[in-house]
Parts: structure tokens; sequence; C-alpha cells
């Protein structure tokens, strides 16, 4: 049986969500599932990969100080051992990064973000994106090893599978190396990652309003906070929570759009929501167009009536 | 130091895609096009490079001959030197050949330091830097928003869902650049009149063939017909009920 490699993001003991994500993708390939995992904390996270569709589990030891290319060496390292036909991992910042670098280190082709991934008798096609998702490609693969990181929130985790053989290897080492993370200074989700977004855009005026759209994506518990071109490049958020064409792609279950007029660079990084919200005082505005559900109104009232409501209907 | 900063022509962020005759590729009459929004950083960073360290900046790009436009104007803000590998098929390239392509150019020229954008903004791949540095050999730091550079190696900041992380690494590097590390010059009125007498050199494309095969392309499919729930306040009860009992994501 074809083996597929995924490699597995993990934080505080457990796989990242994305990566479970993508492990659930290769399982459904008919593939067996090949997963690695690397860094600090990598041996406890290995015994509970086969739950989640892992037929096997390599542990990549003496790998506590990250090194991005070193870890790419590994990976390629295990496509190669178990003659893998395909490397999926998860679209996040580690994530397009290893990808580029596996590919080029096994002289394949990448695609990245991928949407959708099929195989089919030995032959691979993907769709991605491209122009920040105002088209989608499909494309076959037509490389040894399909290299391939896949969208967040897209692909369904798998659930009630059996244990892992869980083996361990030495890291390969690299040039790069991490000397240090700053965390993040709250436990805040990325907006890529969250299965809701709250989005602020230039109707809210000032920087420190945005306390609304922080206070509305608190009463979800489980909600990101984006931003639109325009105030990041005010500087009144990062750019790490930028949505759009220059910024993020995201796809969470519910997006809110709070005073973003709607730029079509803006829709293209967030269109493939499953539900849009927009709050808006300008009912012409073009983010109208792309909502499920609008309201006409000023956001200085609409966000503390609706976070109260939310924090309400969540009770 | 030999600097070399890698860049790409894109259409701009607001045209509309359509799909061309084939199916498979888009139709682009109409378009208009830039450098990509993160390569301007990558020449900014160049030219920074070069006024800590000394040495020459070349501004390397795969693309048709019109990009001598988005060329000239890096000339214009400083770089020295300028090359187009002319390629008919620039639009269609994957991210292996590009990068294979780019990299037989940066090893005949030589480089320390490689620069380039986080990503084109219209393939978002992210892939073709650091696979320049896997087929070279040389280090490689992504999304890259701090940076110290000093001359056989440096350290630098990247922003990832963990957090800010630091890194280091040897030179010579592909550094790929994100928002945040500088802000990119203008052109002066004497960097423009100087660009004029520089030559963009352009050289024939060593192919190499593409090995993914683009089946379809199409466009996102339009959104179903949204609705306005209400004015204001008075139309939050409206918007919860439709999230938790139409919607169903309450």
């Amino acid at each position: 049986m074809s083996t597929i490699v995924v490699f597995v993001e993990h934080k505080a003991g457990a796989a990242r969500r994305a990566s479970l994500e993508t492990l659930g993708a290769a399982h459904a390939s008919g593939l067996s599932v090949v997963a690695v995992v690397t860094g600090a904390g990598a041996a406890e996270v290995a015994p509970t990969l086969g739950a989640s569709g892992a037929k096997k589990v390599v542990v990549v030891t003496g790998a506590d100080n990250f090194s991005p290319d070193g870890c790419a060496r590994d990976v390629a390292q295990a496509v190669q051992q178990h003659g893998a036909k395909a490397f999926l991992c998860a679209n996040t910042s580690a994530g397009k990064d290893l990808l580029a670098r596996v590919a080029g280190l096994l002289d394949c082709v990448p695609f990245a973000d991928c949407v959708d991934f099929k195989h089919d008798a030995g032959a691979f096609t993907v769709r991605r994106p491209v122009l920040a998702g105002k088209a989608t490609l499909t494309v076959q693969s037509g490389s040894p090893v399909l290299c391939a990181t896949l969208r967040p929130n897209t692909f369904a985790a798998a659930s009630g599978g059996g244990a892992a053989e869980v083996t361990s290897v030495a890291t390969l080492g690299g040039k790069v190396t991490v000397t240090a993370i700053a965390a993040k200074s709250d436990a805040r989700l990325d907006v890529k990652e969250a299965p809701i977004v709250v989005s602020g855009g230039r109707g809210l005026r000032e920087a420190t309003n945005f306390k609304l759209v922080e206070d509305l994506a608190a009463a979800f518990g489980n909600a990101a906070v984006g931003a639109s071109r325009a105030v990041v490049d005010a500087g009144w958020r990062p750019h790490s929570e930028q949505v759009g064409q220059t910024g993020k792609t995201v796809s969470p279950q519910l997006y809110f759009a709070v005073g973003i007029s709607g730029a079509i660079q803006h829709l293209a990084g967030m269109r493939t929501a499953k539900v849009i919200v927009a709050i808006n005082k300008d009912a012409a505005a073009p983010i109208f167009k792309v909502a499920d559900y609008g309201i006409v109104g000023d956001a200085f009232e609409v966000l503390p009536a609706l976070t109260e409501a939310i924090k309400k209907a969540r009770a | 130091m030999k600097i070399i900063a890698c860049v790409k022509r894109v259409p701009t962020t607001e045209v509309q895609a359509k799909v061309g005759a084939d199916g498979k590729s888009l139709d682009t009459a109409g378009f208009e096009y830039m450098l990509s929004f993160y390569d301007d950083l990558a020449v900014e960073e160049a030219l920074k490079a070069k006024e800590k360290h000394g040495g020459e900046v070349t501004v390397l790009t795969l693309g048709p001959s019109e990009c001598s436009k988005e060329l000239r104007e890096a000339l214009a803000k400083g770089a020295d030197k300028a090359m187009i590998v002319v390629d008919p098929q620039w639009n269609t390239r994957d991210a292996r050949s590009t990068a294979k392509i780019l990299a037989a150019k940066i090893r005949e020229l030589g480089a320390d330091v490689v620069f380039t954008g986080r990503v084109a903004t219209d393939r978002d791949q992210s892939s073709v830097g650091p696979m320049i540095a896997a087929y070279l050999d040389m280090a490689c730091v992504t999304d890259v928003v701090k940076l110290d550079l000093a001359a056989t190696g440096g350290s630098a900041q990247r922003e990832s869902e963990a957090g800010v992380e630091t890194l280091t690494f040897p030179l010579p590097a592909v550094i790929t650049c994100d928002k945040g590390l500088n802000e990119p010059r203008y052109a002066g009125l004497k960097g423009i009149m100087a660009a004029k007498k520089k030559t963009i050199e352009e050289v024939s494309v060593q192919d190499v063939p593409n090995a993914s095969l683009v089946l379809g392309i199409e466009l996102p499919p339009p959104r179903k017909e949204g609705r306005i729930v209400g004015e204001g306040v008075a139309a939050v009860p409206a918007l919860i009920e439709a999230l938790k009992n139409e919607a169903k994501v309450l």
C-alpha cells in the first residue's frame, strides 16, 4: 500500500487542529499515513495520532530548538525511507515554509493552501486558489511525490482510528535555528485557523475603538480578530491580522465584517467563509453584496448590543 | 556583499478575474501589472544591506520584457543592475521550474544574500524563495519582519501562529520579506535620471518544463443572495435568530 507522510504540528501536548484535519484528509485518501512530529513534547503527542488516522508515527529527536531547514531534511528523509507518494501538512506559517523546502529537496512541484485533494490510481489532483481566491486552479501534480499544504477549516479530522506504531529518529539538523519564541501575550487564536473571525475596518474611526471588535470576539470564546488593509496600513492593527489579498485568506464558519466597505482585495480574502455577516452604516457598501446577513447601522451602537446577545446565546 | 533582489510582476490587486477561452488560464485582457507588494520590501531590504555592507544590488526577475518598467523603478531607487530572464511562459510556470531557472541564474551571478517577497500576490505559493535556497544549499528564513544582517550571517524575526520567532542563520542566505520589515523608499529625481542610463540586461530562459498540469481554472461560485436583517440595534435579535436557526452557526 502506498504511503503518505503528514507533518503534524503540536503545542501544549496536543496536535494542532489544522494538523488533525490534514491527517483526516490523508486518511480519507486511502493511503497508509505516516505522521512526523518534532520538537519538545513530540513523544507525548505521538501516541495520540493513531486515533486521528496515522498508521505510524515518526518522532524526530534532538530537535527541541527548531530548525526549519533541518525539519525539512527530516521530513524529506521520512518521505524517501517510506517510499511515500505524497507529503502533506497544514497551511500554517510553519507548514508553508516546510512545504517549499521539502519540495525543493525532493525536486517536486509544491501546491500551497489546497482546498481539495484527490488521489486516484497513483495520480494526485489538487484545487488551490490563486489571486487570493479570485480564481481556483485544478492541477495534476505530475511530480514523483505530491507536496501540498491543506487549508485549515476545510477538511474533516478523522476519529476512531487504531493505535499507531511509534518509532524515533535523530534529526539531521540544519543551518537555521530558532533561538527564541516570544509567545503571544494572550491565548488569542490565529485568524487563519479560527472557526469564527470578527474583522474591523476604517468604519471604527480609530484604533482604540477596536476594543468593540475584541469584545465581540471574546464573547464567542473561539473567535479571532481580523482587520482590513486600511487599518493595518494606518498602524491600528498588526499585519498578522490582515485579511485580504496582501494579508491572509480565511475560511471560517462565521465571518463578521464590521465597518469594512468590501474592497475587492478584501473580499478575495474572506469570500469562502461559510456565513458572512456585515455591519456597516452605508447600505450601498459592496460588503453587503457578499454578506449572508447584514445590519445597516452604526458599529458603535450595534456591536455592544450584539456582544451582549452573543454572551446570552452562548451562556 | 553580493546582493540579489528576486522580484515578480503580478496583476494589480484591483483586477477582476475572468476565465480565458481555453478554460485553463485567466483572460488577462485589460490586466494592469505591478511589482508584487512584498517584492517592493525585498528591493528595499537589498538597498539597506548595500548601505550597511557595501557591494552591489542586482534585481532579478523571470518575466516578459515589459517588466523592465518595474525593474527601472528599482534601479531608480538605487539598485546597480537589473536582469530579466525573458520567459514567454512566465504566467503559467510552476514554482519548481521558476525556482530552478532562478537558482541557476543566481549560481551564475553569485550571491551572499538573496531577498524576495514572502509571497507573489498572483500564485500565492510562498514557495520560490525557499526552493531557490534548497537548490543552492543556502540558508533561508521566511516571512521576515525584522533583520539584523552581519558579514557572515545574521538574526531574523518572523511571525508565526506561535508568536514572534527569532532565528539565526549563516550566509549565503535567502530572506523572504514580510510587511513590517521596512518602508520602501520612493525614487528621487536624481535616481530616476541615473536609472535611465543603466541597462537592463535581458537573457533567454533556460527552459525547465513544468512538471504539473493545469486541468482547469474556475471562478468562485457566486454567493447566494444575502439579506439585510434590519437597521441598527433593533436588528440584533433578528440576526441572532438567523445565525442560530437558519445558518445554524451559533
